[in-house]
């Protein structure tokens, strides 16, 4: 039985931030306002004082917390470590119990919860509105927008008519002297880009693993977290560990960054954590490096015309580390001629939730990402999360920039159909 | 105290959104890199020199103190609201106004973050040498306050050496400019550096004209790795006796190697007690011969290893060793004080074997590393506040650490500043003739005492507030 911990439960981290400041280099959220109250550092200080007593759930404090896309930036570059994104949820959970959940909170946790709800909601458009949406084509017929005033003008890709369930077996077989692994496929994948998901299957088989899709996993709850759902974290916890397991999987594979902090990492630090699952969870590009496909890359002849493409690191994989796996990938696909972009590591703005509750906020943190990526010359900016794709793809059209948002396995499964045909 | 009205007014200067006086901003608005806490009564975002001008002559008017804030990463205090009153964040105030190639000079606003500064300028081939441990954070405003160093100092000086001119709002609230944009300027006092390092108390600085250098063309990384302090020491004196000015000298002693030892990229062998990390910058064809000379002098001063970087991933590597530092330090203890004495040069082992013997006597361990080139130590007592009478301790630590750092006829401070952190030692380095001409400064500037008071003089014990004592002040 995973629990989500309290905010006392963090009162040993909180008086480990000795207030240097670095937090301020790195968080996005910061960086836009340049107010004290927005970064980690301003808000492990409330987190103090709140266990002090000095100071109640007031308006501003929940201004100050709601500023945080939990992207974990801060704990990277914390010389102490300080997990400020388990602070800050903790702390939205606390507000949840003593106000009720906001109305995207609400939202989330009913959608997120079910998959009947899930699979309801994104036929109807909207797989990232908590709030009803429904289809509203641009002039192309190829957008989707949500019919929000504050958000009027956002674009979103359009809505797949099949999801992933739908177009693999819950059981793939490979080769018997190949063990079995998961695909933990989340829900942006699983509803919104299912082609992802379904190369990624494609490719695990082609290396000869068996590949266990399971039905019965659930969102990896991060949209609850950052909404302040802790019921709906420990019971969508609780669905997944249990998803996998019966075929004894040797590793949960994940192609969501996201996903990847959410069923890898936080996971793993709830009380009483049953890290069954965690222990298992490898990001894709990571795993398809061990397994020597980017040696196997190496040897296609490359493209002759093959369009310039950058990286964006995912904050949920460049926080843990994971910088270099998708970039051997990239260098070494033939259909890619990959350079890397001026401020790359910067985050996208989406947030999960964040984009919804601060739009605005969330547009201006994207919008940081244009000039390295104009200036990279890339027809298109490869990436590891399908959020990142939401949003990267949202501040270039805005930009008005003729660069399409992919995911590395969207090309990795080009490059392997080409050689397939050859 | 500050009353509804003069909070009202404030509204009326800046706009409704850029003034708090909610608990949770004033929290977020109390502390510095210090982590002491003092609550300010309002917080003010400022986004034009015409705004400070207006708040300024209010608050002069009304008798209530300022405190200009950047960053608030500074290490002695300087930005806490000791006697509460109005905490002005510049932080959005962060135009690059002019980068100017023909004259080499900058102008920008005091929130300009100072690595984004040097970001711009080295995309036109230029440089802004200054480089303080915080540069990725702390803003120009900060660093002129603090006058901030760095380890490229030892070539190329500190941020005074790098200020033209300033445009600065008095405590009366005129708007006053000194120096100017040429290197040559006589005319008058030299005003512009005696704000410089004034940590706030003369003025509030609202644009900076800062000279610029050609980039260098290409840097040289070196590690050396030494039996003994003195050797490492030694090597420096050799290193600038050859004629040869590094950009960098940075030392790690032992007790810093200790704790860096387990973690660090390069092999750190027991019988390393001290090293160097070495960077010199320049002409490409030079640096290999610098480099050479450099390993020539210091070779017969007990070398355990050397290592010269010959691609950037390798000069990285050695950088990482010295980012490890502070990480490290406390695995020793959880509470760290940090000083930042300066000796010169000569005198480094002297003084790391004072505090060597300061360790052992009051069984705390003291962990140093900085800035050899120019004499700089950032001394580290590493202690557990929770043990009982530990602050005695420290304080009397301290005390001893500054003595041994004055008797060897340098300073209490190199680049953080006096604040209110080292207040109460001021006159173990200035005599009291001297003290009152700076008061006799401070008061010809500030007559009321509204700008950062309480800092760099010492006066009788602050005490951190708290919210409810704040709330209850109200209520009487």
């Amino acid at each position: 039985m995973s629990k989500n911990k309290k905010l006392k439960d963090f009162e040993e981290q909180i008086r480990q931030c000795v207030k240097c400041g670095v937090c301020q280099a790195h968080c996005p959220a910061y960086r836009l306002s340049r107010r004290e109250g927005d970064v980690a550092r301003g808000k492990v200080a409330l987190a103090a004082s709140l266990l002090d007593g000095g100071v109640g759930l007031e308006e501003r404090l929940e201004q100050n917390i709601g500023m945080c896309l939990l992207c974990g930036s801060c704990v990277n570059t914390c010389p102490n470590k300080v997990a400020t994104p388990e602070i800050v949820a903790a702390i939205r959970r606390e507000i949840t119990d003593n106000k009720g959940l906001s109305l995207i909170g609400k939202s989330v946790s009913a959608v997120t919860g079910s998959r009947t709800l899930m699979r309801a909601v994104t036929k109807g458009g909207a797989v990232f509105s908590p709030l009803v949406l429904k289809k509203v084509p641009e002039s192309s017929g190829l957008r989707l927008r949500f019919p929000l005033p504050q958000m009027e003008k956002r674009t979103l890709p359009k809505l797949p008519l099949r999801n992933l369930f739908e177009r693999v077996p819950e059981f793939t077989a490979g080769d018997r002297d190949k063990p079995v692994v998961g695909f933990f496929a989340g829900c942006s994948i699983t509803y919104v880009y299912p082609d992802v998901g379904v190369a990624m299957v494609n490719i695990l088989n082609q290396l000869g693993y068996s590949v266990h899709v399971p039905r019965t996993q659930k969102c990896c709850g991060i949209p609850a977290l950052s909404s302040g759902a802790g019921t709906a974290v420990e019971e969508l916890a609780e669905n997944n560990i249990a998803a996998f397991g019966r075929y004894d999987e040797s590793a949960v594979i994940t192609a969501c960054a996201s996903c990847y902090g959410g069923i890898g990492q936080y996971y793993a630090t709830m009380e009483q954590a049953d890290n069954t699952l965690s222990d298992k969870v490898v990001d894709f590009s990571v795993f398809l490096e061990k397994n020597g496909v980017v040696d196997m890359l190496r040897t296609m002849t490359p493209w002759p015309k093959r369009p310039r493409v950058t990286y964006h690191d995912p904050c949920h994989l460049k926080n843990h580390g994971i910088t270099a796996a998708p970039r051997a990938l990239l260098r070494a696909l033939p259909n890619a001629d990959f350079v890397e972009m001026e401020g790359a590591s910067l985050c996208c703005g989406l947030g999960g939730t964040f984009s919804v509750s601060h739009y605005d906020a969330s547009k201006a943190i994207g919008a940081a990402k244009i000039e390295g990526l104009r200036d990279s010359g890339a027809r298109k900016v490869a990436t590891a999360c399908p959020g990142c794709i939401i949003g990267l793809q949202d501040s270039i059209n805005h930009a008005g920039l003729e660069v399409e948002a992919v995911h590395i396995l969207e090309l990795l499964a080009e490059a392997l159909t080409a050689a397939d045909r050859e | 105290m500050i009353d509804r009205q003069t909070v009202s007014r404030l509204e009326e200067i800046v706009g409704a959104a850029n003034v708090s006086v909610a608990d949770s901003d004033r929290i977020t608005h109390s502390y510095d890199a210090t982590k002491e806490q003092f609550l300010p009564d309002v917080v003010v975002y400022a986004e034009n020199t015409e705004q400070v001008r207006k708040i300024a002559r209010l608050a002069d008017t009304k008798r209530i103190p300022i405190l200009p804030r950047g960053a608030g990463s500074g290490f002695t205090g300087g930005t806490l609201p000791v006697h509460g009153g109005i905490v002005l964040v510049l932080t959005r105030m962060n135009t690059i106004r002019a980068i100017d190639s023909d004259n080499l000079i900058a102008v920008v606003e005091p929130g300009v973050i100072t690595a984004d500064l040097q970001k711009e300028v080295e995309k036109l081939g230029l440089f802004y040498p200054p480089d303080p441990a915080s540069k990725d954070f702390s803003t120009l405003g900060g660093n002129v306050a603090e006058c901030a160093g760095g380890p490229r100092c030892v070539k190329y000086g500190v941020t005074k050496d790098f200020v033209l001119g300033l445009e600065v709002v008095t405590a009366s609230g005129e708007i006053i400019r000194t120096g100017g944009q040429t290197l040559k300027n006589v005319v008058g006092y030299d005003l512009t550096k005696l704000f410089v390092g004034s940590e706030g108390t003369l003025g509030i600085v609202t644009e900076i004209t800062l000279k610029l250098l050609p980039k260098p063309e290409a840097k040289k990384t070196m590690l050396v790795q030494f039996e003994t302090i003195d050797g490492a020491a030694g090597a420096v004196s050799e290193i600038i006796r050859s004629r040869i000015v590094p950009t960098t000298l940075e030392f790690l002693d032992a007790a810093t190697i200790g704790c860096i030892r387990d973690i660090s990229p390069i092999p750190l062998p027991p019988a390393c007690r001290a090293l160097l990390i070495i960077e010199v910058d320049g002409d490409p064809l030079l640096l290999e011969k610098q480099a050479q000379q450099i390993l020539s002098v210091v070779q017969p001063l007990g070398v355990v290893d050397v290592r010269i970087a010959e691609t950037p991933e390798e000069s990285e590597k050695i950088w990482q060793v010295r980012r490890n530092v502070s990480p490290s330090l406390r695995k020793i203890n959880p509470d760290k004080f940090n000083e930042d004495i300066v000796v010169p040069r000569s005198k480094v082992p002297d003084m790391i074997r004072a505090l060597e013997k300061i360790a052992a006597q009051y069984q705390v361990p003291i962990v140093n590393f900085g800035h050899a080139g120019d004499g700089n130590i950032h001394v580290n007592v590493m202690v557990d506040m929770r043990q009982e009478g530990m602050a005695a301790t420290v304080e009397e630590v301290m005390g001893k650490i500054f003595t041994a750092a004055v008797g060897l006829n340098g300073s209490l401070s190199g680049e953080h500043g006096i604040g209110t952190s080292k207040a109460r030692f001021l006159g173990m380095e200035l005599d009291t003739a001297t003290i009152s001409y700076m008061r006799a400064v401070k008061k010809a500037f500030d007559p009321h005492n509204i700008l950062n008071p309480g800092k760099i003089f010492f006066e009788a014990e602050t005490k951190p507030a708290s919210v409810i004592e704040y709330e209850q002040e109200q209520e009487a």
